[in-house]
């Protein structure tokens, strides 16, 4: 598969402050890549290296298999960093017009990118003039004029009203669906699953996991649990290999699968042993559960 | 280069600020210059013409229009400095780089474009020199009407240097008001400096240490042309007499400065996260 980004042994420290911790991964091309962390992950400082704004402390990073500098490099990529940058007095159309000089693409582009965030007939106004998520939607536009192989997003939905989110959202899985590469980087976890493909989960800049979304979900799920018999039914739970943990939170018990079991086996079982239950529930975990998970208990 | 250039361009052109300042530091010095140059009647009391006193004379008219147009360059330094400020408070300059804009491209662009504001000037200044002085010159030789263009030349290395010094403190110090202060600082801690060697050496060493300083340096590339215009006037007067000449070697002193505050200016942008 053909790699886009990789990134090995990054390293950045302010200071005392290590923001990101021998970091490695790749970004191939055609996927959808979510960077999932709690504000001050690292997120942000690692975008911010790759790109050419931050300067690493150790490690490496090679766009496209290395074969170009980092600034010709970014020339074939679109990306937008939290707030969307641009100059204020100027016009919708006259910023675009800056990046495609820039980047070296025609001007013919800025219609055709405007079109797509719906921002044609808003082109001449001043940037200042813009809300928030015309600006966003701006930014989109601007990342997108050089049809790029990848579109990297930070935070792109920030401070945004939920009609512009979900503008936002549509036009990125829009952008998905035509096979361009995408990164986006957000504590937004909902996001990242509804989006995204592959996920890369971040904690004070070391990396906590990293594969497919539902790969991340996919535990074997765990049991809500209520009898009578509480001591016996916990007892019976915590000595079974079956279960990896038994979680008590007053008469809920919720115990968690080492290996796959549907709710009927677990009853028969239950049935067998002479534990009347009086509560049953199966279920799997979300995204936000285990990302919890990750970044609490590690 | 003409890309970077024209995108620099669209940046000053595009902010209604910098086109009014850029628009005064070409035309004021050009407005004084004509209005100097034509006979003032004063409600028939009487009448001033500077060109009388001998000043639109060449060569002197060279000294003396490149002299007093280069007060004028404050101007374009406001521009300079703004030019950096607002990339920096708009967030521009990161937005820039990501966008595939080397961080040498982006320090070029803004040199370029000092370096063609120069050109314009020095070319402007001449052209009305020259006019203004074939009117009132007595002398119509082409050896005494270009003599001393040397001065056109000092003229633009002076502009050059002065707006790589602005471009370096606008990288500095990010903001504007900040780093036209800070011209201010500099000129303050020129005259300490110069106050404590004097105080440790002599007056002649002093005068020669000074004259490496940044601002120092480009002062005295153009020297006042008061003296000598007193000295046209009156040539008996032998004491009055001093070396105004343009030498190589200032002129290689702010080639250096320019070289080095370009060269920190992208130093500065190398090491620093944006």
């Amino acid at each position: 598969m053909e790699s886009i980004l990789t990134i090995k042994n990054l390293t950045k420290k302010f200071g005392y402050l290590t923001a990101v911790k021998d970091l490695s991964f790749t970004i191939n091309k055609g996927n959808v890549y979510g960077i999932l962390g709690p504000n001050g992950s690292g997120k942000s400082t690692t975008l911010g290296i790759v790109l050419n704004v931050v300067n690493k402390t150790s490690g490496e990073f090679s766009w496209f298999d290395g074969q170009t500098t980092t600034h010709d490099a970014l020339k074939k990529v679109g990306a937008i960093i939290e707030n969307p940058n641009f100059y204020p007095y100027m016009t919708g159309y006259q910023n675009l017009k800056l990046v495609c000089r820039i980047k070296n693409v025609d001007y013919s582009k800025i219609d055709e990118k405007l079109a797509v965030v719906g921002l044609l007939d808003r082109k001449d106004s001043k940037f200042k003039n813009f809300s928030l998520g015309m600006k966003q939607r701006l930014a989109i536009a601007s990342a997108l004029l050089n049809d790029p192989e990848i579109l990297i997003l930070d935070e792109p939905t920030n401070g945004l009203d939920p009609q512009g989110i979900h503008q936002i959202r549509t036009l990125i899985k829009q952008i998905a669906s035509e096979g361009t590469t995408i990164l986006l980087a957000s504590h937004l976890l909902d996001e990242v699953e509804k989006v995204c493909s592959h996920v890369l989960v971040l904690r004070k800049g070391e990396r906590l996991y990293s594969g497919r979304v539902d790969e991340m979900i996919s535990s074997h799920g765990f049991f809500e649990l209520k009898s009578v018999q509480h001591g016996t039914l916990v007892s019976f739970l915590q000595n079974n290999p079956d279960f990896i943990s038994v979680k008590e939170e007053g008469e809920l018990i919720t115990a968690f699968l080492n290996q796959p079991m549907d709710a009927s086996t677990f009853n028969k079982l239950m049935f067998e042993k002479g534990i009347t239950l009086s509560h049953l529930v199966k279920r799997k975990e979300s995204l936000e559960e285990q990302f919890l998970k990750l970044t609490d208990n590690n | 280069m003409l890309r970077l250039v024209k995108l620099e361009l669209q940046k000053l052109l595009l902010n209604r600020a910098s086109v009014v300042l850029i628009f005064i530091s070409f035309v004021l010095p050009f407005t004084v210059l004509i209005l100097s140059s034509i006979k003032i009647n004063f409600f028939g009391f009487f009448t001033l013409e500077l060109g009388e006193l001998g000043i639109f004379n060449f060569p002197i008219i060279w000294h003396i229009t490149t002299y007093f147009a280069a007060f004028f360059k404050l101007f374009f330094a406001i521009v300079v400095v703004s030019m950096i400020g607002n990339e920096y408070s708009n967030k521009t300059i990161k937005q820039n780089l990501i966008d595939g804009l080397s961080k040498k491209e982006f320090i070029l662009s803004k040199f370029y474009t000092i370096v063609l504001f120069s050109v314009l000037a020095t070319v402007l200044i001449a052209v009305a020199s020259f006019f203004i002085g074939l009117y009132y010159s007595s002398y119509n030789e082409a050896s005494i009407i270009f003599r001393e263009t040397e001065f056109l030349l000092a003229y633009f290395i002076k502009l050059v240097g002065f707006f790589s010094l602005c471009l370096f403190f606008g990288m500095l110090l990010k903001r504007s008001a900040f780093a036209l202060a800070f011209l201010f600082v500099l000129y303050i801690f020129e005259w300490i400096a110069f106050w404590i060697i004097l105080r440790a050496t002599s007056s002649e060493i002093a005068w020669k240490v000074k004259n490496f300083f940044p601002l120092e340096s480009m002062q005295n590339l153009i020297k006042q042309p008061f003296q000598r215009l007193i000295m046209t006037k009156y040539p008996e007067n032998i004491d009055m007499a001093y070396d105004y000449a343009v030498y190589w070697y200032e002129l290689v002193i702010v080639l250096g400065w320019t070289a080095i505050f370009v060269f920190l200016s992208y130093r500065l942008l190398k090491q620093r996260d944006l």
